[in-house]
């Protein structure tokens, strides 16, 4: 690949506001279209808009069949002059923010209001499943058709025996979480976890057992970006970008995943934000699983290849903690809500450095990595994206 | 190692049969070349016929270059178990009902890696072999087998499930009377079936190894006429509620084509038993052995048709057989559709000249009863769905995939020796 020579152009100018979250629930009867109409409309309430204010919308859902971003313009009334439909899971939080923000500061859009959202139905997830993408319908549904929890458990499996990583090693991560999600209401687990329940849940894919598979459920997440300027003048609690990457399908030459594509980028975010790990005021991962937490632990350069278990033995994963990790419960204790999943750090990150977090409140955070990482396309997860932000804190 | 099954107790009539669910049957067409290919047991996978990549899983242009020549190609099968899984909960019932299930990535010697089946005694991060094969949907998946053989590897749950076994299960031979019927009793006497039913036509008429077949162990002798339906539906009746393999071995076979005969009594013969035969006996058998694919140790298993090869391209010495294989093949591919719900396999196995009367004008080689027996007991435990047997067999599928209008010419210049 050549090597970039032009400096990419920063994000100066444009900021990310209106962090909402509509709270998941288990099962829902109602549609994607529901839960997207609920966090849009709670974002732009807490901004002062109306619909008629948003030019640009970004929508991320994996349940609108048959519509897509197109179908929701007419069904919720917005006519924007911009338009944006990311499939991309769990990184798509990320790539909305990345889009939008040059939409904005090219003068594309003047209100791009991104939003995430999935129901789930009682039969919808094994029917996602089975028509997920054509390589997992050819080539990992047939067998076993164990969904996403069959997959990560090769990858676990298979960072287990390469790292010396042990089962109590992910499951630190998880009651880190567990812990967190505690101290948000709106969290689906409200009970405490401990390491004992954790190592001695039942299997569901070994080595992945219950406390390591999160809980599908329904819900929404949604963030406004626009100029810092509209933002100061309506008095709105912002976010800066300080840098971002994407990159998918990474690696395709390793023969099972044991890195995602933040390892090929993440020099340059660090460059770009003109930061190092050690500024993070937290950290917040995709984790659907915690070995994948761990490996962006690695990838985003928090610890070295294979550092992973000594890391998350040495460290604090709580809000209280040294190193706050998925302030929020991350998907682990408060759910996935589908692609909103590929949202949930990143409108945490956003409450969080704007001092807005209440309960989960990192105390004096300012500056927040947000990574994200989606779609198990076959035998790994192909979209990797990750991005800086910095607010005025408390 | 894995435990070797029992023989299954006696069925409890008062119990409902285990419906057949299938694991998922969908695949885009690119995938359906790993399916034709393991219809005959081999391991092929896309190589990219402009710079030479192996791809997979299957696709439509080169992961390396974008060319869209993607030829099948036969690929060493050896590789390594990279890691594992034990799947304990499914969101597919098949799967559901016969949890844990192992799968697990092979990395190929050859290059890229496979989500794949594994066998119970594949040793773990250890190396194996990959087999290809279809499942109870009746499409190509892999399979990672312990690099050698292991005590009773083959009696493993889930390497059952792609394989028919005779092994405890009951068979059904038509045609007594055939060249065929001692050789076929004795290859699945010892292959461990528990029952082997020989249908019997014309019981009254004596025929030379009716002794011989009497003697092997398990045999019952049953009387059933293929051109009869009264006489196949009487015998299904007694006997198709157990019956788990299902060998059409009854052929009617006269040399000659169309102006030489000079009247139809033979081709309709060649019709009554080589295609309305298969029809009677799929009519009556077929429901329900389709019923009871999913029905323990010796559910319905296999339907094995066997045909001549000369199904695919005529030999014009025996035209008007050649016509009734034809015939009879084109119904083989009606019933595999047919039995597909209930994950039964219609295995065809093709044969050239064999070595009894009827061919005795012909040179050899020629397919010996005991090497046809052999090899359809052999196919059924391996799992395969088309067979070919002998040189002759063999030699004219290849022509015939190379091009079929050149092997038509061919043909008509042959004695019927070969292809
Ligand atoms: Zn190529």
């Amino acid at each position: 690949m050549a090597v970039r020579t032009s400096r990419r152009m920063g994000y100066e100018g444009v900021v990310l506001a209106a962090p909402a979250t509509t709270p998941y629930q288990r099962f829902s009867k109602e549609t994607a279209h529901w839960w997207i109409a609920r966090a849009l409309r709670q974002s732009l309430q807490s901004a002062g808009l109306s619909p008629r204010d948003v030019d640009g919308f970004s929508v991320a859902s994996f349940t609108l069949f048959p519509d897509t971003a197109v179908g929701l313009t007419q069904h919720l009334g917005l006519t924007p002059r911009w338009l944006d439909h990311i499939p991309m899971g769990g990184a798509s939080g990320v790539v909305a923010l990345r889009r939008a923000a040059r939409a904005v500061q090219a003068g594309d859009a003047d209100i791009v209001a991104c939003v995430a959202g999935d129901t789930n139905h009682v039969d919808s997830f094994r029917r996602m499943l089975s028509s997920f993408s054509r390589f997992a319908q050819d080539a990992s549904y047939p067998y076993g058709a164990g969904g996403p929890n069959a997959c990560f458990a090769l990858l676990t499996d298979h960072y287990m025996s390469a790292y010396g990583a042990t089962r109590e090693d992910f499951g630190r991560i998880c009651v880190a979480q567990r812990d967190n999600a505690l101290k948000n209401p709106h969290a689906v687990m409200k009970k405490p976890l401990t390491m004992d329940q954790y190592l001695s849940a039942r299997m569901i894919s070994d080595p992945i057992a219950l406390f390591d598979c999160v809980m599908p459920v329904s819900g929404a997440e949604a963030f406004l970006v626009m100029r810092e300027e509209d933002a100061r003048a309506a008095g709105l609690p912002h976010a800066h970008i300080r840098g971002s990457i994407e990159r998918h399908n990474a690696f395709p030459e390793d023969p099972i995943q044991m890195r995602g594509g933040w390892a090929m980028d993440i020099d340059e975010l660090y460059a770009m934000a003109d930061a190092k790990p050690d500024d993070m005021d937290l950290l917040q991962t995709y984790d659907d699983y915690p070995v994948i937490s761990m490996m962006q632990f690695e990838d985003l350069g928090f610890c070295g290849k294979g550092e992973g278990p000594a890391f998350v033995r040495e460290r604090d994963l709580t809000i209280a903690g040294d190193f706050p990790h998925n302030t929020s419960g991350g998907q682990l204790s408060a759910g996935q809500a589908g692609a909103a999943g590929g949202f949930i750090g990143l409108v945490e990150a956003i409450r969080q450095v704007t001092g807005a977090a209440g309960p989960t409140q990192v105390e004096g955070a300012t500056t927040a990595m947000v990574s994200g990482f989606g779609m198990i396309n076959y035998d790994r997860g192909v979209c990797s994206s990750a991005a800086i932000i910095s607010g005025a804190g408390t | 190692m894995t435990d070797a099954i029992l023989p299954p107790p006696k069925k409890d009539p008062q119990k409902r049969t285990r419906t057949q669910t299938l694991p998922s049957g969908l695949r885009s067409r690119a995938a359906l070349g790993l399916t034709a290919a393991a219809a005959e047991g081999r391991f092929m996978l896309q190589v990219c016929g402009e710079c030479g990549a192996l791809q997979y899983p299957p696709r439509d242009a080169c992961s390396t270059c974008l060319s869209t020549e993607l030829p099948w190609r036969d690929i060493d099968p050896a590789g390594k178990l990279i890691a594992e899984t034990t799947v304990r909960t499914s969101t597919n019932t098949y799967f559901r009902e016969r949890t844990p299930w192992r799968v697990g990535t092979v990395r190929l010697d050859a290059g890229p890696s496979v989500m794949c089946h594994v066998h119970g005694d594949a040793p773990r991060g250890g190396r194996v072999r990959i087999i290809n094969r279809l499942d109870k949907s009746g499409q190509g998946v892999l399979y990672a087998l312990p690099p050698e053989g292991t005590p009773n590897m083959e009696d493993d749950p889930q390497l059952r499930e792609i394989t028919a076994d005779p092994k405890f299960r009951r068979v059904l031979i038509t045609d007594a009377r055939s060249e065929n019927a001692v050789a076929l009793a004795e290859a699945f006497a010892k292959a461990g079936a528990s029952i082997i039913f020989i249908g019997e036509p014309e019981g009254w008429r004596p025929y030379p190894h009716r002794a011989a077949l009497d003697a092997i162990p398990n045999v019952q002798i049953v009387p059933l006429d293929v051109t009869d339906t009264a006489s196949v539906a009487e015998l299904a009746g007694e006997i198709g509620g157990k019956t788990d393999i299902l060998v059409n071995n009854a052929r009617f076979v006269r040399p000659g084509g169309i102006m030489d005969r000079g009247d139809t009594v033979f081709a309709r013969d060649e019709m009554e038993v080589n295609y309305l035969g298969l029809i009677r006996l799929a009519q009556s058998f077929g429901p329900a052995m389709r019923g009871r694919g999913a029905d323990g140790d010796n559910s319905a298993a296999a339907w094995v048709n066997i045909l001549s090869v000369y199904a695919y391209s005529n030999m014009p010495a025996f035209g008007a057989f050649s016509a009734s294989s034809a015939a009879a093949y084109s119904l083989s591919q009606c019933l595999r559709a047919e039995m597909r719900p209930g994950g039964v396999r219609v295995m065809n196995v093709y044969t050239g000249p064999t070595d009894d009367a009827w061919h005795q004008p012909l040179p050899p080689p020629k397919v010996a009863p005991a090497a046809l027996a052999r090899s359809i007991v052999s196919s059924l435990k391996d799992g395969l769905e088309d067979v070919f047997v002998g040189d002759v067999a063999k030699d004219l599928i290849e022509r015939w995939r190379a091009g079929a209008k050149v092997l038509e010419r061919e043909m008509s210049e042959t004695d019927g020796g070969g292809a």
